[in-house]
């Protein structure tokens, strides 16, 4: 049961990314660029949780936690750039 | 956990790790569709800033169950992401909202009203009669 419903899982993932990867490159502004790259981030990790339960590992749980924290710092970043010209002031 | 070793709790586990997983990855891909879909910028915000950590939790949900169910072991790690993604989340959208704000994106046509920031300013007009004690404004050119 758990087979099948991995491999629904990570088609749906798998596609969701596609998804945003369309959204980064045709993105007709800039935040829209960001909040694709920012998503991405966030089904990445969706993605390395399905491969650890695939693999029944727990090596990859410092990963996602990574993953997590710095798409959240670079998102904030690159906002604070585009809002004030510069990241710290 | 000697009380976990019951023969119809794994199944209910099973059934409902397999529930979680296909729940997550479901409202996932609707955030990231949504996102392709939608006509203009504000639109596009709901999925990412609302779903996504929605359907990622509910994986998280579902890999923590998943251990409990194999190793009988219950793993904090997952919950701490879950609970960075809720607290992140909210502040990158606002973030994204404000820097859209700043850079004056075109909204969609049938959307009504409009924050501050983009509306016209309310600019004050000449006034018809001249005022009494300032007799030169009226007799501008």
């Amino acid at each position: 049961m758990i087979g099948i419903a991995l491999w629904i899982s990570f088609f749906l993932v798998a596609m969701a990314i596609v998804l945003n990867a369309y959204r980064l490159l045709v993105g007709p502004s800039l935040p829209d660029r960001i909040i694709a790259l920012d998503t991405m981030y966030v089904n990445s990790i969706a993605l390395i949780i399905l491969y650890t339960i695939w693999l029944s590992t727990r090596v990859y749980f410092e990963g996602a936690l990574l993953i997590a924290m710095l798409g959240f710092i670079s998102t904030v970043a690159v906002c604070k750039y585009l809002l004030r010209g510069d990241i710290i002031e | 956990m000697a009380w976990l070793d019951k023969a119809w709790l794994d199944t209910a586990l099973e059934a409902l790790t397999a529930f979680f997983l296909v729940a997550g990855a479901l409202i996932t891909f609707i955030s990231s569709f949504g996102m392709v879909h939608l006509r203009d910028f504000y639109l596009r915000m709901h999925g990412p800033a609302k779903a996504t950590t929605l359907g990622v939790g509910l994986i998280l949900v579902a890999c923590t169950l998943y251990f409990v169910l194999i190793e009988r072991t219950f793993h904090i790690q997952l919950l701490l992401v879950t609970i960075f993604l809720l607290i992140t989340a909210p502040i990158s959208a606002h973030l994204l909202a404000k820097v859209a704000l700043h850079q004056k994106l075109p909204s969609d046509t049938s959307t009504t009203g409009a924050p501050s920031e983009l509306r016209e300013e309310d600019v004050a007009q000449e006034p018809d009669t001249p005022h009494p004690e300032d007799p030169g404004s009226g007799q501008r050119p």
